[in-house]
Parts: structure tokens; C-alpha cells; sequence
């Protein structure tokens, strides 16, 4: 006994050190596992309490070009608006929230990374606000992410700009599916990947939400195609996606909550257990 | 002592918030970080508490984690390199580093030079290893760590010059 207390106050800072090695490490390699939530991010009351003061300073910096893209969003609605065939009176007619299975949250990045390889946002709405985990956020030009931790306050997304992220997607023309992956390059430019090859493909095409997932509503944009390449492994296409959003200035996001998603997913646990 | 435990509980705070705040949005040709913060580890006494010194640079590590959403990568690096603190001391001072009163923030020699350069090189390669953990990408980890070294150690000894506490 004697000896084991003598050498475990002569190597002290030894175990210590291996002590806290050990922490630290199992938080890396946690956080680096495909699909499962890290112990520590930004969305805790600390650092998006800080987070959102520097925003608020810096959000007067952008405040012309931040308008212009809302401005352009309502036109845009707009213009759908009035193109509209139905004879109902549209600006009459509230939608309650109760209906539809999509729900929007709308919400501001007040931390956004992009030049890493495992990048993530964080935005100013958390559970008190209706968002929870595997919601997908969109910005009004596209896809941003999905949320991946959440607080009371605040929440943390991971980026389409992460390896880590995964999407099912599909080419507005003709409707083939393939997933959306980010090689780690380029912060422009996304891959969709796993294309089968009697698909025509050609520069310029658009790529949207796949209706697979439920996650997103079918059709958001992500992007367009900018280059087109054998994978020389599967032999399906990798496209290289020229994303509609500027990843590097992300303002105002919306929340999508898809409520039937708890029923679809119970639905399709229960099938596999059958 | 008293004095010596408020200069690092300052260090400590103002160090973390300037890399939150400030550093972490300084991207380099869109690539290239600096993390400044680990000033606290090298700036520590050198006769002070080793194991204080553990604790600390594992919390330090752990705060930059949690607001840079990279898991556990800091913690590690800064606590290797607190770990290596002393060899990096004798390697660069010589062995009796302990007998003579070592001062980093003072002119710069060779011997302080070789012994922040070092440090960084240390903490940057592992960091990046943790940071981006796919062995496919040893490439980028290297050129990262090699440009973020350079970016972090003259950013260092500017911080160094520009504040010494010692001059007062």
C-alpha cells in the first residue's frame, strides 16, 4: 500500500497529464464520429452569449447588403405571388400555423467557420424557440446545414461545408438522386456524388433537395453544376456543385421543422423490426 | 505570488477572449489561423505549480473548443505542450535553466526564439492532426501547421514586445 501511494505521489504529474489526455482525446474522437453530437460545442450560454454581443457590433457593418438580399427575397415572393393562377385571394387568406407539415424558424448566424474541414455555424434560436436537433436550415438562397446541438438559447449546425455532412439530393431536370458530400477544397463548391451514368448531365444544371430526405421539403436549390467527372473507382458521375450561397457571409437563416418526421421515423423503425 | 497569480488569471481571460474574439476571424489568404492564446502556457512561471499548470492549459484548451466547435483538439495540444514545457526549457536554455531565472517576455535571443518556435511547432502539428483526423490529408495538416507556425509565432513576439509587464 505504501509503495502504490509512493508512486502514485512521485508520478503525480504524469497521471494527471495521462488523466487529462485521456479527456481530451476521447472528446476528439467523439466529435470526429460520423452522426453523433459533440459533448462540448458553441451552443452553450457562455460562448453564444459572447457570440452574439460581437455579432451585434458587427452586424451594423453589413446592414446595406443585408437588406438588399431581403429586399430581393421579397421581390422575388412577390413576383410568386402575383404570378399566382389560383382566382382565391391570396393576401386575404391567413395560413395558421397548425397547417402543413413544414414549419419555419426564422433565425441569424451569429458564428459562422468555413475554412476548415469540419466547419459548423451557430445561430441565436434554441430549444426555447422550437428548434431541435436533425432540423434542416436553409438561407433564402439554398441550403445552409443542419442543426447538430442545441441549447436552451442557441444552436450549432453543421455546415454543408463539413466531410461530415451528408445529403440526399437530386437534379431538378430529370430527377436522378445523388448525395451532396464536400471534398475539404473549396469553399465555393460542393460534390454530388454516387450519379448514376445513364443520367444527362450538363453543365449549368440545377441541383436541388431530393424528396427522400426528411429533413428538407423537396426542391430547395443548393446549386448549379459546374464540372462533370467519372469516379474511377464506382464509375457513377461526381459533379462538382457551384453552391447558389456565399457560404462566407450567411446573415439571416430559417429553421425547418418537418413536424411528421417523429411519425415518419417511428414509422420506419417499426417496419425494420418486423 | 499574490501578484503573479492575478497577472495569469488576467492572461488567462484576455488571452481567450482576444483569440475568440479577434484571432479566430483573422483568416490568412482564407486559410491560415493564428492561435496567439497559448502565450498563457509559455508566459507561466517557470518555477510555478506543474500540475496548476496541467489543469489550466486543459481548461484554456477545452474554452477554445468550445467556441471553435472542435471537439476535444485543443485541450490536447495545449496540454501536450504544457506537458513539454520543461524539455522544451532545458533544450533551449541549456540544463540549468531551473538555477537561473528564465523571463520569456524580455529581449529577444536565440534562446528565447528556439524555445518559442518549438512550442508553437508542437502545439500547431498536433492540433491540425486532431483538427482534421484523416490521415488522406497529412498533406494539408503539414502545409497548415508549417503556415499557421509562421503566422502565430510573429504574432507572438509582437504580443511579447508590445506588453512587458516587466518594464512598469
Amino acid at each position: 500500500m505504501q509503495q502504490i501511494l509512493n508512486f502514485i505521489f512521485k508520478n503525480s504529474i504524469l497521471l494527471l497529464f495521462l488523466l487529462l489526455l485521456g479527456i481530451s482525446l476521447t472528446l476528439t474522437i467523439q466529435s470526429h464520429a460520423y452522426h453523433k453530437s459533440m459533448t462540448i460545442s458553441s451552443a452553450n450560454a457562455v460562448s453564444g452569449y459572447v457570440y452574439e454581443q460581437v455579432h451585434s457590433a458587427e452586424e451594423y457593418l453589413n446592414l446595406k447588403t443585408e437588406n438588399e438580399k431581403l429586399a430581393d427575397e421579397n421581390a422575388r415572393l412577390k413576383k410568386l405571388l402575383f404570378n399566382t393562377k389560383d382566382t382565391v385571394d391570396l393576401t386575404t387568406v391567413t395560413i395558421p400555423n397548425t397547417i402543413g407539415s413544414f414549419n419555419v424558424i426564422q433565425s441569424k448566424v451569429i458564428s459562422n467557420s468555413y475554412n476548415k474541414h469540419e466547419n459548423y455555424l451557430t445561430i441565436d434560436k434554441g430549444t426555447k424557440d422550437g428548434v431541435k436537433l436533425d432540423m434542416g436550415v436553409i438561407s433564402d438562397r439554398g441550403v445552409v446545414g443542419i442543426i447538430e446541438n442545441v441549447s436552451p438559447g442557441y444552436a450549432t449546425l453543421i455546415s454543408v461545408l463539413n466531410l461530415k455532412f451528408k445529403l440526399a439530393a437530386k437534379i431538378k431536370k430529370n430527377g436522378h438522386y445523388g448525395f451532396l458530400v464536400w471534398n475539404g477544397k473549396n469553399a465555393g463548391y460542393t460534390q454530388l456524388i454516387d450519379v448514376p451514368r445513364l443520367a444527362t448531365v450538363a453543365k449549368g444544371d440545377t441541383i436541388v433537395t431530393g424528396g427522400r430526405s426528411d429533413i428538407f421539403p423537396e426542391n430547395i436549390p443548393i446549386g448549379t453544376i459546374d464540372k462533370i467527372y467519372i469516379d474511377d473507382k464506382t464509375n457513377y458521375y461526381t459533379l462538382d456543385v457551384r453552391l447558389f450561397n456565399d457560404m462566407t457571409s450567411i446573415g439571416h437563416v430559417y429553421v425547418i421543422e418537418n413536424k411528421d418526421r417523429e411519425e415518419i421515423i417511428q414509422l420506419e423503425a417499426a417496419t425494420k423490426n418486423e | 505570488m499574490n501578484n503573479s497569480v492575478i497577472t495569469n488569471s488576467a492572461r488567462f481571460i484576455i488571452l481567450l477572449l482576444a483569440q475568440v474574439v479577434v484571432f479566430n476571424r483573422i483568416e490568412l489568404f482564407g486559410f491560415i489561423n493564428a492561435f496567439p492564446y497559448i502565450l498563457f502556457i509559455l508566459l507561466y512561471p517557470v518555477d510555478g505549480n506543474r500540475a496548476l499548470l496541467l489543469i489550466l492549459s486543459f481548461l484554456l484548451g477545452i474554452s477554445v473548443d468550445a467556441f471553435l466547435n472542435s471537439g476535444g483538439a485543443h485541450a490536447t495540444a495545449c496540454l501536450v505542450l504544457a506537458y513539454m514545457r520543461p524539455s522544451i526549457f532545458k533544450f533551449s536554455f541549456g540544463l540549468s535553466y531551473e538555477y537561473q531565472t528564465v523571463k520569456i517576455n524580455d529581449r529577444l535571443s536565440p534562446e528565447r526564439f528556439s524555445f518559442i518556435l518549438i512550442s508553437v511547432v508542437i502545439h500547431h502539428i498536433i492540433l491540425y492532426l486532431l483538427e482534421v483526423f484523416r490521415f488522406s490529408l497529412i498533406l494539408d495538416i503539414l502545409l497548415q501547421s508549417l503556415f499557421s507556425t509562421i503566422f502565430t509565432l510573429i504574432l507572438c513576439i509582437i504580443i511579447i514586445y508590445l506588453i512587458k509587464p516587466g518594464k512598469q
